[in-house]
């Protein structure tokens, strides 16, 4: 805020209109609720997500009970269970992303710089790492070695920073050919940081967008991946293991279902109305 | 000789074939002289002194000599090292360019943008790399540098932007200014104000001045000789008053034909 006073850089105007955007505003209160309450939420609750009481099964959702979002069949919390289940889809979401954000960035912004031949190169080898079917090496090594979550970090990964990748790329083809990255190599400056100090930075608004858009797709790549049976393994859980768990015995106990289902949803919406507002935000038309 | 450039050529492979933008430019500057090119668009200005830079295109070929004057003797451009030119560039000889509105790094301070080139090349950090670029923008006659100097170039106009890539170019007090079309993409007034403060620095300065423009006005104003270019080739050279006076060439001709006013110009520009 210090800087506001002296220079409004383009960034810190994007975030002002972002914060006249109503539904981005109030998705990030939503995102920002959901965040805190999945990292503090199962430590200030009397349950814990594995304890097992078999005395208290099947009980459905009460705010009479201490249980109230109710437990399931092993007599389980389903409010802490459904909070820490999404400590670990956030995490696997945050953590992956972060991953193909480093590796992609580099990769690309790399590529695109050096251009000619080291870009053909490069890219080359993005074509053929996406004809990979990763998804059926995931689904083998998991029969194989078991469920790992370091394995779903490292096999989403894998994936989603070919996507990243290209995209900045793209980006630094586009922004190579601009003045000031003319004027940069003018006065001297080496490649490495040309690209450290001119290019990344110019890659922000994309970035931001693009990762708006990739926490979803992994935190729902790895429902799917649960809802496989290959997910996290018990007794930790995800959302898409809860939901998985909860569609088992959706005649019985219909809230199983709901509350992780619930969670997950609003979680993807507001990723995708902060996308949607970042993007208006940041639409270069506005500079 | 402090820039002696020899036969330079410079040719593009196209996928349409072989396209000959420079054929063969001979140019010598002293130090602290001042000379303009002028020539019709796509005569070869740009890529003479993108060429004396080792910053043409992938597609490039050059060939030729270009030796500039060091403390440690002459060093050959055409061709140096990538590591030798990136300590040239800037230093020795430093470029401003046509627009000033996309010649700065949007996301940057101006403050971070000239103290990288000071610290590159001066050694300068912090504190004192602040003061040098400070000093610079005053140099270029901005006003209150100190809060200025942390503004974004969003927050500046093209006259003042262009003012900040001059600070940029002489921070680090190069031999060589290249000026390519500086002011034309600015008001008029604006030009005026730009070039007066161009005249006066390098006064103050004493750097060589080689300045590409579409406008004999400017070059008259400006320069002590010229060189006309079209097609690649020079087809004209010498003192500006001989050649205002005399043109040889039709095509010098035809350039001084659509300069307004032209019997006075350097005489308006120099009483303003
Ligand atoms: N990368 C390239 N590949 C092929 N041809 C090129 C390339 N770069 C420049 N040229 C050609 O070289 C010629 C000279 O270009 P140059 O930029 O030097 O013109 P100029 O005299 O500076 O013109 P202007 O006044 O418009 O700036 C032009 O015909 C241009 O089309
Ligand atoms: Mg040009």
């Amino acid at each position: 805020m210090e800087q506001a006073a002296h220079g409004r850089s383009l960034f810190s105007d994007a975030l002002r209109r972002l914060r006249s955007n109503k539904a981005a505003l109030a998705s990030i209160g939503v995102l920002g609720f959901i965040v805190v309450a999945a990292v503090v939420g199962p430590w200030l609750s009397p349950h814990n997500y594995f304890t097992q009481d078999y005395g208290a099964i099947w009980i459905a959702p009460t705010l009479a009970d201490a249980h109230w979002l109710g437990t399931d069949g092993l007599g389980r919390d389903l409010f802490v269970r459904a909070l820490e289940g999404g400590r670990i889809s956030l995490m696997i979401g945050f953590v992956a992303t972060l991953v193909s954000l480093i590796i992609g960035v580099a990769y690309g912004a790399t590529a695109g710089y050096a251009g000619g031949r080291v870009d053909g190169v490069m890219m080359r080898i993005v074509d053929i790492l996406y004809a990979m079917p990763f998804l059926f090496f995931v689904i083998l090594l998991m029969v194989f070695f078991g469920r790992n979550i370091l394995l779903i970090f490292v096999a989403i990964g894998a994936i989603n920073w070919l996507d990243m990748a290209r995209i900045v790329r793209g980006q630094t083809l586009a922004l190579k050919q601009q003045p000031f990255i003319e004027a940069a190599r003018m006065s001297g400056a080496p490649a490495v940081s040309i690209i450290a100090r001119h290019i990344v930075p110019n890659l922000l608004g994309v970035v931001a967008v693009y990762i708006t858009l990739t926490i979803p797709q992994v935190i729902l790549f790895e429902s799917f991946l649960s809802f496989l049976g290959l997910g996290v393994a018990e007794p930790a859980t995800s959302w898409g293991a809860l939901i998985k768990d909860g569609a088992d015995e959706m005649g019985r106990a219909p809230w199983l279902l709901i509350v992780p289902a619930v969670f997950l949803a609003a979680t993807l919406f507001c990723f995708n109305f902060i996308g949607d507002g970042l993007r208006d935000a940041l639409d270069p038309k506005d500079r | 000789m402090l820039l002696d450039v020899r036969d330079l050529k410079v040719s593009f492979d196209t996928p349409d074939g072989v396209v000959e933008a420079v054929r063969g430019l001979d140019l010598r500057l002293a130090a602290g002289e001042s000379v303009g090119i002028v020539g019709e668009s796509g005569s070869g200005k740009s890529q003479s002194v993108l060429a004396l830079m080792g910053l043409l295109a992938d597609n490039a070929r050059v060939s030729g000599s270009a030796t500039l004057q060091t403390d440690t003797g002459a060093l050959e451009l055409i061709g140096a090292k990538r590591r030798v030119l990136e300590r040239i560039r800037g230093a020795r000889i430093a470029m401003i360019f046509q627009d000033p509105m996309t010649t700065l790094n949007p996301h940057l301070r101006i403050a971070t943008q000239i103290k990288e080139v000071i610290t590159r090349h001066r050694g300068l950090r912090g504190r004192a790399a602040t003061k040098a670029a400070i000093e610079m923008l005053e140099a270029v006659k901005i006003p209150d540098p100190a809060r200025r100097i942390r503004y974004y170039p969003h927050q500046f106009s093209g006259g003042m932007r262009q003012r900040v890539m001059i600070a940029m170019a002489l921070a680090c007090e190069p031999d060589i200014l290249i000026a390519d079309e500086p002011t034309t993409a600015l008001d008029v007034t604006v030009q005026a104000d730009i070039l007066d403060l161009m005249a006066e620095l390098r006064q103050r300065t004493n750097v060589a001045l080689l300045l590409i423009t579409h406008d004999l006005g400017v070059v008259a104003g400006q320069c002590e000789r010229l060189l006309v270019m079209r097609h690649g080739e020079v087809v004209e050279r010498g003192a500006i008053d001989p050649i205002f006076e005399a043109p040889a060439h039709a095509y010098t001709r035809d350039l001084l034909a659509a300069v307004p006013k032209l019997e006075t110009p350097h005489f308006a520009r120099a009483s303003s």
